[in-house]
């Protein structure tokens, strides 16, 4: 009969490694198809490991204690089963070749020792998780550049699904292939039912939100996110809008209020500076340049299209240059440079009816700011009731460069420059 | 086919060499009575007696150069430092003398000659019990550098050892001795120096390496399955001369590299190969070559712990591909 190795079954996913607690059958004994063999011990599961054929346990190779890899011989059998004869039929990788499979060996930890030295078993230690470098956007790779070259392909135009966005071969390679066609006006139909069932609906993301499920989840594990709220009388603001609103229609342009947020919190964040910052290899690194993003619903997904120097303009530039972006970003046809960037990131939620909200951080940034929608309520001012125009700030900041107070002081400097806004605020 | 250690596979390739090859012999420090202290020799001296297998002085440099001097007769001696620890004494013999004879006299004279050495951590050896010698030797032209993985490559490349007219390093990982099983033909084979492998083939990364370390890339690459990353293993098996061909082949194909050993990191066989790809397949890389090797450290630390820390495992190669996959 011959002798067959008994391996350490996948016993779960991601599970590694398993300990051999207690062999249940010992040498000579012999063993039914099912039998509990041993009991395996893992960092998820305790289990019996039962026989996986008839037979006589001729070996143990694992002695109890030991660690042993998932797909590691912990035992031989003598059987003549004859669904033995591939090897136990336990997880084998794909096969190279006869030859190379079964001549490649298994690796069995800690069961003899060696030589006058010894050895024994060795625990395998976790390594940490290496911290992902960024990578400029724009940095292709030398095979991404030649692929490019020969079959004449937009680098812009292909999504990257690499660390930061970055285009890899097999971006190219999809593109080339028309699976990935360039981004056209095509409404929100961008998401395609791979399969539907009885009672679920299984969607294909595309690769803009894979790239923005990575970037959500990558802020809110790292970014251990703080959130403060305040409210600002709007009301002096919304009458100045009003009151220029006409200029602007003369001009076939249209002005909201969110250009006059723009230049608020573009100035106050210069007397703030660590809101426009980011943390990196436990440093704060300041941004001396305030580039503020500002997110849009384009078709395909959330843009945060980035204006540049917020600071150094006045609200009828800020509100130009929002609606170039915003009409860009809605025929998505912004640039890279258009996109990337950014030191902070300003969300108009209100303009989807939200009065409050809990934004995450637009990785690596140390905020970003909700401005909500503008609602008329009664408040009290000098003991007497009015009614005036309210709207929330709501603010979500990295708690490891930030404390509240400093949040709350660019929120209340933000909150003053706003309420300040009166008949005679410059608009150029 | 039957399943045998890596020792037995070594064993046997000795056993066969000499039954069949008068020419061949056995030295070393306890290859005889003792049958050498990793059993390599058992019963060699029973089979094939003192006179071709003999036990010599703790003297490695004198092992080393009576080889040589034996190999310029005609002869085909394997000669087994005990520990790659104590071949430094043999450096002069193997690096000075060995790897330049046959240039050096026009072909007058040659070295047939082979040296096993057991090497390599993860052993509990400390500092003079695991020493990595592999970045010494194979950037010494003249020499042949072999270091398999497994039972099966071990006996064949061995018998290619032998029978080659050069000076062969045979560097043997101690962990693979008995922890490394496989099948392996009960008769005679070989497999050509200079050739590496494809042991697991893939698309998306080529995981180059050799030794002990191969066997955690394959559990790498079958956990990555999971995470839908295809992994070519790549085993190099001689690290001199590389084999550029299979290595330029595989990284074309994938375009990106990741490279494993268990030596220390700077100036180690990786640095070579991502050297040979930068140069010749620059234009088909996707991802910076990268390299996950043992520390620059001085030695193997007694201390359990940092013992684990200086080797790689499947977890460490794990993390490094699916970095490199994601970039």
């Amino acid at each position: 009969m011959p002798i067959v190795p008994i391996e350490l079954p996948q016993v779960g996913e991601s599970v590694v490694e398993g300990i051999i607690e207690k062999w249940l059958k010992k040498p000579g004994d012999s063993v039914e198809k099912y039998d509990p063999l041993v009991e395996v011990v893992t960092d998820k599961v305790n289990m019996e490991m039962p026989a996986p054929f008839s037979g006589t346990l001729t070996r143990i190779l694992a002695e109890e204690g030991a660690t042993i890899p998932v797909g590691g011989v912990i035992a031989e059998m003598d059987t003549e089963d004859a669904s033995a004869e591939a090897g136990g039929g336990q997880t084998q990788p794909p096969q190279v070749s006869e030859t190379i499979m079964s001549t490649m060996g298994v690796l069995v930890e800690s069961n003899v020792s060696l030589g006058p030295t010894g050895s024994l078993a060795v625990e395998e230690t976790p390594a940490p998780a290496p911290a992902l470098s960024s990578q400029g956007r724009a940095v292709y790779s030398p095979v991404v550049m030649r692929l490019a070259a020969e079959h004449n392909v937009d680098l812009s135009l292909v999504a990257g699904t690499g660390i930061n966005g970055r285009v890899t071969k097999k971006d190219v390679l999809k593109h080339l292939e028309g699976g990935q066609p360039a981004p056209a006006p095509a409404p929100a139909a961008a998401v395609v039912p791979v399969a539907t069932g009885a009672e679920e609906t299984i969607i294909e993301p595309t690769s803009k939100r894979r790239i923005i499920a990575q970037n959500m989840v990558r802020s809110a594990t790292q970014i251990p996110h703080a959130w403060a709220l305040m409210e600002v009388d709007v009301t002096g603001l919304v009458e100045r809008r009003q009151a220029i609103r006409g200029q602007f229609k003369q001009q076939g342009q249209d002005i909201t209020i969110f250009p006059f947020i723009i230049n608020a919190v573009a100035q106050s964040l210069r007397e703030h500076p660590y809101l426009n910052s980011t943390w990196r290899d436990e440093k704060i690194v300041l941004k001396n340049r305030i580039h503020l993003g500002v997110a849009v619903s384009a078709p395909s997904g959330l843009v945060v299209p980035v204006i540049r120097d917020a600071d150094t303009l006045s609200v009828a530039a800020a509100n130009s240059q929002l609606r170039t972006l915003a009409d860009n970003a809605r025929r998505d046809a912004l640039s890279l440079d258009q996109v990337q960037g950014g030191t902070f990131t300003l969300n108009n939620t209100g303009a989807l009816g939200t009065t409050v909200s809990s934004p995450i951080i637009n990785f690596p940034q140390a905020a970003i700011l909700s401005t909500e929608a503008v609602v008329q309520r009664p408040v009290i001012i000098n003991n007497a009731i009015a009614i005036r125009s309210m709207m929330n700030l709501c603010m979500s900041f990295d708690h490891r460069i930030v404390d509240g107070a400093e949040a709350s002081a660019f929120l209340k400097s933000v909150k003053d420059r706003l309420e300040a806004i009166g008949p005679d605020t410059p608009i150029n | 086919m039957t399943v045998k250690s890596t020792i037995e596979a070594i064993r046997e390739a000795m056993r066969e060499e000499l039954a069949a090859d008068p020419r061949v012999m056995v030295l070393g420090e306890d290859v005889g009575t003792r049958g050498g202290v990793f059993l390599a020799t058992q019963n060699f001296i029973e089979e094939f007696g003192e006179h071709r297998i003999i036990d010599t002085p703790l003297a490695e440099c004198s092992i080393a150069g009576v080889t040589l001097g034996l190999a310029f007769k005609g002869l085909r001696p394997i000669a087994e430092i005990q520990f790659s620890d104590f071949w430094w004494y043999a450096a002069n013999q193997l690096i000075g003398e060995a790897s330049r004879v046959h240039y050096g006299t026009n072909g007058y004279l040659s070295a047939p000659m082979v040296v096993r050495i057991p090497y390599g951590g993860g052993v509990r050896g400390g500092l003079f019990h695991s020493q990595y010698i592999e970045s010494y030797l194979y950037n010494t032209p003249g020499l042949k550098v072999i270091a398999p993985s497994n039972p099966y490559d071990a006996k064949g490349l061995l018998k290619s050892a032998i029978r080659d007219d050069n000076p062969v390093i045979f560097l043997e990982h101690k962990k693979t001795y008995r922890a490394v099983r496989g099948e392996v033909p009960d008769t005679s084979y070989t497999i050509p120096i200079g050739k590496a492998e494809v042991k697991r083939p893939g698309t998306d990364i080529t995981l180059i390496s050799y030794g002990l370390a191969i066997h955690y890339g394959m559990e790498a690459a079958m956990l990555l399955e999971d995470e839908d990353v295809s992994v070519e293993v790549l085993d190099l098996r001689t690290l001199r001369p590389l084999d550029n061909e299979t290595i330029l082949e595989s990284v074309k194909r994938t375009g990106k590299a990741l490279i494993v050993h268990e030596a220390s990191i700077t100036g180690g066989v990786g640095a070579e190969v991502s050297a040979i790809i930068a140069e010749e397949a620059f234009e088909y890389l996707d991802a910076p070559v990268s390299r996950l090797c043992g520390p620059d450290l001085p030695a193997m630390a007694f201390a359990p712990t940092l013992e684990d820390g200086f080797m790689v495992n499947t977890r460490k190669i794990t993390d490094a591909l699916l970095k490199r996959a994601a970039y």
